[in-house]
């Protein structure tokens, strides 16, 4: 197999903004996202995910124009996701540049949602995004930026999600989102181990031994945000040491 | 001039080719039967399922004068599904007959890889390639070409055993991955291209 496993920068948006905050709370600026998302590209980035955070309607009025405006400048793959409730809340956002869409409180309030999208725009432009707390036995998908606990089961909400067109899984730790202490591994390997779509390991890197970690556990891509927005390292560093661990990447 | 016409397949995905060609300094417009055969430029996205980018297609009335201008060699784009439909059918859609501009029936990856195949892959270049050079480009697919249909150019990929990552004849291009999403690599296969479709201004 020769699919390069993927360094994926996330910005999160709020009023035209990146912002950065730990389990989804005390979100703080971390700059333009033309500005990163081209930056992060020239780094190496193999794709960049945008994900909405704003909480009113005008604030969704902004996301369409950030994806306009960075798609202008980015020639590599381009994920949004936040605030999608139906099949034409997606088509604005890939009219407007994206190239997939995520989706993840509206498919778990209405499961159909998933195959609305996948039989208008394809599997591969229909990423589920999960937010993920961890139990005593398992994971527990969460909503609401993590407020509201829903009773699925992770492994088994991402079987089912697969079964009807989900492309791919944006899979966030919640309990490890914005921490810096590593990705949830088992997580990671448990989801992966159930599906044949990409999952995207999200939620806690801090260095590059994270990544390598989280590819080895089964990881298609990682995706990484505050490591990046604090410059505290690059992407290209992050690929070099993963190429020296073995992992096979896009130089 | 970089005048080039779009193909419009669906909502899918079109943004980023306008984009990706307009950097480049292409003029980017929408098609309709008499710009396909017009148009110094065609391109031929498609994102979504191969039935779906037929039916747009046909009910648009552009088969015919696609696949004259294929067949002439002039220049023209054929991405993702776009490349598929050239082909006779596939295995996504055995309803849909496709534009059968090649002798090649389109299959689903074999079981045990990744599929859809999302991200970058190496693509290698056929021997004679005039407009790919060796790379890696961004896929995201579930169906695949095989094996090369006689008069073409093949680039080739590994996903669960080689396919064809591009297709080329005359100034025609067909490329599986998507060179408008596939970084500088991607940026300087579209203006090979474009060059092309500048002469035949």
């Amino acid at each position: 197999m020769t699919l390069a496993s993927r360094v994926i920068p996330c910005l999160d948006i709020r009023d035209g903004r990146v912002v950065k905050g730990v389990r989804f709370q005390g979100l703080r600026d971390a700059g333009d996202p033309v500005e990163r998302a081209a930056l992060y590209e020239h780094q190496g980035a193999d794709e960049i995910v945008l994900l909405d955070v704003s909480a009113t309607p005008e604030g969704r009025g902004h996301a369409l124009e950030t994806v306009r405006a960075v798609r202008s400048v980015l020639s590599i793959p381009l994920s949004v996701g936040g605030g999608v409730r139906s099949a034409d809340d997606a088509g604005r956002l890939l009219e407007a540049g994206a190239d997939k869409v995520g989706i993840n409180t509206a498919a778990v309030s209405r499961p159909a949602l998933i195959g609305e999208l996948a039989e208008r725009f394809g599997t591969q432009c229909t990423v589920l995004a999960v937010d993920a707390a961890a139990g005593t036995t398992g994971w527990e998908v969460v909503v609401e930026s993590g407020r509201k606990r829903t009773g699925l089961d992770v492994v088994e909400w991402c079987r089912k999600a697969v079964a009807v067109g989900a492309g791919e899984i944006l899979l966030t730790s919640w309990d490890r989102d914005g921490t810096r202490s590593g990705y949830d591994l088992g997580l990671i390997s448990a989801v992966s181990a159930m599906v044949t779509v990409p999952v995207i390991a999200s939620g806690g890197a801090d260095r590059a031994g994270h990544l390598v970690e989280a590819i080895e556990a089964g990881a298609s891509a990682a995706l990484i945000a505050s490591i990046l927005h604090d410059r505290d390292t690059t992407v290209g560093i992050l690929k070099r040491a993963l190429a020296e661990a073995g992992i096979v990447i896009r130089p | 001039m970089r005048r080039v016409t779009i193909v419009p397949t669906g909502t899918a995905n079109t943004a980023s080719v306008v984009a990706a060609l307009t950097r480049l300094g292409a003029e980017v417009g929408m098609a309709t039967p008499r710009d396909v055969d017009s148009s110094a430029g065609v391109v031929l996205p498609g994102v979504g399922s191969f039935g779906a980018a037929m039916g747009r297609i046909d009910s648009l009335g552009l088969a015919t004068a696609l696949g004259e201008r294929i067949e002439a060699g002039r220049p023209t784009l054929a991405v993702c599904v776009g490349m598929q439909v050239l082909g006779r059918g596939s295995e996504e859609s055995p309803g849909s007959a496709g534009l059968n501009l090649l002798e090649a029936t389109v299959g689903r990856f074999p079981h045990g890889v990744t599929v859809p195949q999302m991200g970058w892959n190496r693509v290698e270049p056929g021997p004679d390639s005039r407009f790919v050079e060796a790379g890696w480009a961004y896929f995201a697919n579930s169906y695949r070409i095989e094996r090369a249909p006689e008069g073409w150019v093949g680039s080739r990929t590994d996903h669960g055993g080689e396919f064809l990552s591009a297709l080329e004849k005359g100034d025609v291009l067909a490329c599986q991955f998507h060179p408008e999403l596939s970084g500088q690599w991607g940026a300087r296969l579209l203006d090979r291209w474009l060059r092309c479709v500048e002469m035949a201004a």
